[in-house]
């Protein structure tokens, strides 16, 4: 793990060099093309939407950037350097962070517990080679780490499970940006959210792309990528066909290009 | 996914809070916001919560000074002995249960581990003591062979579970009955009773003037032993987060599979260490050691409090569990019931934790 002190990284003002980059990516099912010769960078800082119909391929290039699949042919940047992931475990390693629709959060187990799950501080000496937790260290690091996404949960010691939704969410996004340095990709964050919830996991996402820790949104959510990305991918049959930002477009501008009608109308946006 | 834990789990959250509670407070109110929750919870759900695990204690001492009263020769050194003996080898079984079932899994099959690693360790014992083997190397091979045996079941069960992806209800099912009709072949089913002075006074050693049998000193220190390391350690918080959520844990680069081989083998050697005390016992190996212990040792770990749906469960909790199964079953025969009696009880108790705990559960103390 490269760092375990949350968000690192700072936005890059001059000579920006892309934190994550795909170079012409392409993912191959027998004859189907989940994606073709896809190419994006993502810089510090930035919130970026990656929007798409069903089965556009939005699914497939993040799990290539989770480490979850391989790309059939093309290649992933960390800082301008080429990585290739065997798995989800080394794109974390790498600093790359997931919040996945369904959370993965263990409800019985407490919210500190949930942070440091898979990753867990042991005391020094003979105790910890058995694997003996440094319970308190891990409970303080927890406070501090949601502080600083300005998290607020009245006890890090509460079980996940007696959370609410919007809780667990961001109990979800403040491990996510505590362990991520590189990136957070977060896929559907707010599927199962009310309205009131939605907007608070919103604030919360441009928090933590403040602290410099990018963000990938992937979402059905339009209003909500619209208002909080600063930049909107748009993929249609495995393409990214169109590089927005939300300033200079418009709702029904987005869904022209997701339904493929403006790349038809022979605009151009990249 | 999210909504199904709020079914099942954060019941409490949904009723008591409003449904407009924001999850996320910028920085200032989230304390006034957690009061207002607890504040708005019924008397009763506030008194669960105090109370948590603790009832099952209450259910112990209500027993004690129940049966006192009944029979009170309950309070005699014989019937403590009588009592905490036969708890020994329901306790050890317990214990590693409570790991399996906090993993949302079962092992059916550790009543039928204790019979045949005990027979297998009999036989090895019983063989070297014929061949002219010093009592004592004897006895080293034979409890060696008796915990290897009972891990090695263990580390089969927990192969198939994982390998093969078999609900752990039907792969021990399957090891309880091929594991009873291996033990008969070993010794064509009789009994071995030549066995080194080592293991029959390990059965009536005691400590403290005689009021501490040495295996129920065995017994309550496995249970401290594993009960620090389901709390207090890397694996078994490990443990409780597989039962709680596999996905997260996959999630989270936890190893589920191995991880979960290695609790049934804990299983399978505590129930390894359970056959050398029950032949210790009775300087004995029988090939009916162990048969339907599995029951008692579920019932002690549910009445404790676990779920077996995984995730939540106490070695606390399990000590208890097994301490009401024991005295119902003493004040029971002191109180002279009829013996048949005894195991109605018990499942009446069975039946009664698990409502007392539904009714917790959705009170909120999860």
């Amino acid at each position: 793990m490269t760092t375990t002190d949350g968000p690192a990284g700072t936005p890059g003002e001059t000579a920006p060099q892309p934190v994550i980059e795909a170079r012409g990516v392409s993912k191959r099912y027998g004859s189907i093309h989940a994606l073709r010769e896809v190419d994006m960078s993502i810089y510090a800082g930035e919130v970026v939407g990656l929007v798409g119909d069903n089965g556009a391929g939005k699914s497939t290039l993040v799990n290539i950037i989770a480490g979850a699949l391989a790309p059939t042919t093309g290649d992933i940047y960390v800082d301008g350097r080429h990585v290739s992931f065997k798995s989800p475990t080394d794109a974390r390693d790498a600093g790359i962070e997931t919040v996945y629709q369904d959370l993965a959060l263990a409800p019985d187990l407490s919210v500190w517990q949930n942070l440091f799950l898979g990753r867990e501080k042991t005391v020094r000496g003979p105790l910890g080679w058995i694997g003996w937790l440094d319970r308190r260290a891990m409970a303080q690091q927890s406070v501090t780490d949601l502080d600083r996404t300005r998290i607020r949960i009245a006890s890090v010691a509460s079980r996940v499970g007696r959370l609410s939704g919007g809780q667990r969410q961001a109990v979800a996004v403040g491990r996510a940006a505590a362990w991520g340095s590189k990136i957070l990709l977060m896929d559907e964050p707010t599927a199962a959210l009310g309205v009131e919830q939605q907007a608070k996991v919103g604030e919360l996402i441009r928090t933590v792309a403040s602290g410099g820790l990018p963000v990938l949104l992937i979402s059905h959510n339009l209003p909500q990528v619209y208002e909080v990305c600063d930049r909107i991918l748009v993929l249609f049959h495995g393409r990214l066909i169109a590089d927005l930002r939300p300033a200079e477009t418009d709702m029904d501008g987005i869904v022209a290009w997701i339904t493929g009608s403006a790349m038809l109308a022979g605009g151009r946006a990249t | 996914m999210d909504h199904r834990l709020g079914d099942a789990r954060g019941r409490s959250g949904d009723v008591t809070a409003s449904p407009m509670t924001p999850g996320l407070q910028p920085a200032h109110g989230a304390d006034a916001e957690a009061e207002a929750e607890n504040d708005s919870a019924p008397i009763f759900q506030r008194f669960m919560e105090r109370i948590g695990a603790l009832w099952t204690l209450g259910v112990l001492a209500a027993l004690v000074v129940a049966f006192g009263i009944a029979a009170p020769t309950l309070y005699t050194k014989a019937a403590w002995l009588a009592t905490s003996s036969f708890a020994v080898e329901y306790l050890i079984l317990a214990i590693g249960q409570t790991y399996v079932i906090v993993t949302a899994g079962i092992d059916l099959a550790d009543g039928a581990t204790l019979g045949f690693s005990a027979m297998a360790g009999s036989l090895i014992m019983a063989n070297m003591l014929g061949a002219h083997s010093s009592g004592g190397l004897a006895a080293f091979a034979g409890v060696l062979v008796m915990l290897a045996t009972g891990a090695g079941i263990g580390l089969v069960n927990g192969i198939i579970i994982t390998r093969v992806k078999l609900p752990p209800f039907i792969v021990t099912l399957g090891t309880l009955t091929a594991v009873t009709g291996a033990t008969d072949l070993l010794n064509n089913g009789t009994e071995i009773t030549n066995l080194p002075g080592f293991v029959t006074t390990l059965g009536t050693a005691s400590v403290l003037s005689g009021w501490l049998p040495v295996p129920v000193l065995i017994a309550l220190g496995l249970a401290v032993v594993f009960g620090l390391v389901l709390t207090r350690t890397r694996f078994g918080m490990r443990t409780y987060a597989i039962g709680s959520n596999e996905i997260a844990a996959r999630r989270a680069g936890i190893h589920v599979d191995s991880h979960l081989v290695r609790v049934y083998m804990i299983s399978g050697f505590l129930a390894g260490v359970a056959g050398l005390l029950v032949t210790a016992n009775f300087s004995a190996a029988s090939p009916i050691a162990g048969a339907n212990d599995e029951l008692y040792a579920i019932a002690a770990v549910v009445i404790g409090g676990a779920s077996i749906f995984g995730g939540r469960g106490t070695m606390f909790g399990t000590v208890v569990g097994t301490g009401i199964i024991a005295v119902l079953t003493t004040g029971l025969v002191l109180a002279n019931v009829q013996p048949f009696w005894q195991q109605v009880a018990i499942g009446a108790v069975v039946i009664g934790a698990v409502a007392v705990d539904r009714v917790r559960t959705r009170a909120g103390t999860d």
